[in-house]
């Protein structure tokens, strides 16, 4: 036996054992699938820029897209309309109102994950993974967290730091 | 002074302002019935009843039945409230009539929901749910699929993590119970236990979360740790018996018992699994607080231990004095209610109410207490402790760990998160009732 046909063995082996165990029970009818068939769905943006794609994007093209797609709502340089300001607002956050992204959104990829997932409120998804960067840009550099030239990608993204970072407690940690 | 006060009660007084003890209500039930007819006597004409005649729809056929049915035409005010009817471009909240509901079911027509960008009309021959992320090998299940896995069927509770927000006003905002309290509602779910589908796919040993998503537009995704989904959640397919509502997140959402409802992620379509949280915008942004040192709550999970009376309550007048039943509903995330106490002199004296069987873990519990009410002013209160020991705060204690707003918001606004602190019903000596901080 070849050395490649024992691993083919070895390898279905291990699928028997490791399904075994479940058959034994359970239905075990969930279709496998490839990475690439559903990377369509794979869009969660982890703190650590875990599954940033490639592209990039800069403060300026963010604020022409802006205007066109996000002001109607979010007002002229997102200064507020019937959906939330997203640019400047209180030094601080209290219950009587005023989480911003600057004084309160701790991690800065979190931006790029629900714009890519759920704006345009209209049209959500159509906006291709540069338009989000760009626009990821603008809004930090609008709040003065990156420069007004600084470029935003898979790498740049995590580094961004959020000013209110530390701030928070978890109320359960004893649940995790 | 009114003739109820000479009646003669054979039930004792457990607490001040006419709190009876609270057999009143179950063993001796005659003897309660028997004070409140002498009661209502003293206190109205005492005309004798009308004369008993055949009404008209005793007289001919009633109508054919429905295939799907509906409460009667004279309940059509037992109705949700809704503030976005005409969809406009925003979220949309629907909210429970607690007031004119007993027992501890929610009907499906009137669970609560929240939506953030309408409700997705999903085929359920379409829908799919996929499973990936930190396990060997990423399964995908349809409905077809998951009919054939057993099932497990639990009663429990979803309550908005914003449920009882207006309470975070600085001062009492007048409005309902439905208005202040109705983001929470309570039914029995049906679906296949979570960890059933990740041990099929086989979750790596490093793996601490799970990351959920909905099909809905905007995507919704929360991170839960990975220990409560192996611990109790279900992806829930069945509602009171029916195929969840669409509000619900049909055809499947998950649930979490005694999780704030945000994490109960409907329109479920995708579980990844990861060695840390999204830290996603709901999480990380909208359901976390200021608190009054300056710090932020932070994956708060657990809605806590809790209640509130139901009747009376504001919009549910007092015609006269008498005896009434004071109810409400007690419930925790933490496990079962082990206790309610009532009080009618705002906190001062309390007497423990009778509980429903049965008391599920993590569903709403059913309390009463008798009450002579003597027309005068009463401040009605109810106060839970779980199994676990936990006791509902007073409102100044909430207050003092964490804060309320400088001004009143608006009663729609969402000020702060898992406000779970006694709730004040003042009763005026006209029978009208208010919402007040005692």
């Amino acid at each position: 036996m070849s050395m490649r046909n024992l691993t083919v063995v070895t390898c279905a082996l291990a699928i028997a054992i490791g399904t075994g165990a479940a058959l034994a029970e359970t239905p075990s009818l969930g279709k496998p699938i490839s990475q690439a068939d559903l990377a369509e769905w794979d869009i969660n943006i982890l703190p650590d820029g875990t599954n940033l794609p490639l592209g990039s994007g800069k403060a300026g093209d963010g604020a022409k897209i802006f205007a066109e797609k996000c002001a109607l709502c979010h007002g002229d340089n997102g200064q507020g309309g019937h959906a939330a300001r997203l640019v400047g607002g209180p030094p601080k956050a209290s219950l009587d109102g005023g989480k911003t992204i600057a004084n309160y959104w701790p991690h800065a990829t979190t931006l790029f994950d629900f714009i890519r997932r759920a704006m345009p409120f209209t049209q959500p998804r159509s906006l291709t993974d540069e338009e989000v960067y760009s626009l990821v840009a603008y809004l930090l550099a609008s709040n003065k967290l990156i420069g007004e030239n600084d470029e935003i990608n898979a790498t740049t993204l995590p580094k961004v730091r959020m000013p209110n970072r530390d701030n928070f407690v978890v109320q359960f940690p004893d649940r995790i | 002074m009114r003739k109820s006060r000479h009646v003669a009660s054979p039930i004792r007084e457990v607490a001040g302002n006419g709190l009876l003890h609270r057999r009143a209500l179950l063993r001796s039930g005659i003897m309660v019935a028997g004070a409140m007819g002498a009661g209502a006597a003293g206190a109205l004409t005492s005309a004798a009843a009308e004369p008993l005649i055949e009404a008209p729809w005793s007289l001919q056929p009633g109508d054919a039945t429905p295939p799907y049915g509906h409460p009667s035409r004279f309940e059509k005010d037992v109705v949700r409230t809704v503030d976005n009817p005409k969809n406009e471009p925003s979220g949309s909240r629907a909210r429970t009539p607690h007031h004119l509901l007993k027992g501890t079911i929610t009907p499906n027509g009137l669970h609560f929901t929240i939506m953030h960008a309408g409700i997705p009309d999903i085929d359920p021959a379409q829908h799919k749910l996929l499973i990936h992320g930190m396990v060997k090998r990423p399964l995908v299940f349809d409905l077809d699929a998951l009919s054939r896995y057993r099932t497990v069927t639990r009663v429990g509770f979803v309550e908005c993590g914003g449920n009882s927000a207006p309470l975070f006003s600085n001062e009492p905002i007048q409005a309902d119970v439905q208005a202040l309290h109705g983001l929470a509602s309570c039914a029995e779910w049906a679906g296949v236990p979570l960890a059933t589908l990740l041990d099929e796919a086989g979750v790596d040993p490093g793996a601490k979360w799970i990351i959920a998503e909905g099909a809905d537009a905007p995507h919704l995704s929360r991170s839960v740790p990975l220990a409560k989904i192996m611990d109790d959640a279900m992806v829930a397919m069945y509602q009171n018996g029916e195929r969840i509502q669409p509000g619900q997140g049909y055809p499947m959402r998950l649930y979490l018992p005694g999780y704030e409802g945000n994490m109960n992620v409907k329109f479920l379509r995708r579980i990844q699994v990861t060695n840390q949280p999204g830290m996603t915008f709901f999480e990380s942004k909208i359901y976390s607080d200021p608190l009054p040192d300056g710090k932020n709550t932070q994956f708060y999970f657990v809605q806590e231990v809790k209640s509130f009376i139901t009747s009376p309550s504001p919009g549910l007048r007092l015609r006269e004095p008498g005896v009434y039943e004071i109810s409400g509903v007690a419930y925790s995330g933490n496990g079962r209610v082990a206790k309610v106490l009532v009080s009618a002199d705002g906190g001062k004296s309390w007497g423990e109410a009778a509980l429903d069987e049965p008391r599920l873990p993590k569903a709403f519990t059913r309390f009463s207490m008798a009450w002579r009410w003597d027309g005068g002013p009463a401040v009605l209160q109810s106060r839970a402790w779980d199994e676990g020991g936990n006791a509902q705060p007073t409102r100044e204690q909430f207050v003092a760990k964490r804060g309320q707003t400088s001004k009143p918001p608006s009663v729609r606004g969402f000020p702060g998160h898992h406000f779970n602190a006694i709730t004040s019903w003042a009763v005026k000596p006209e029978g009208e009732v208010r919402h007040v901080y005692a």
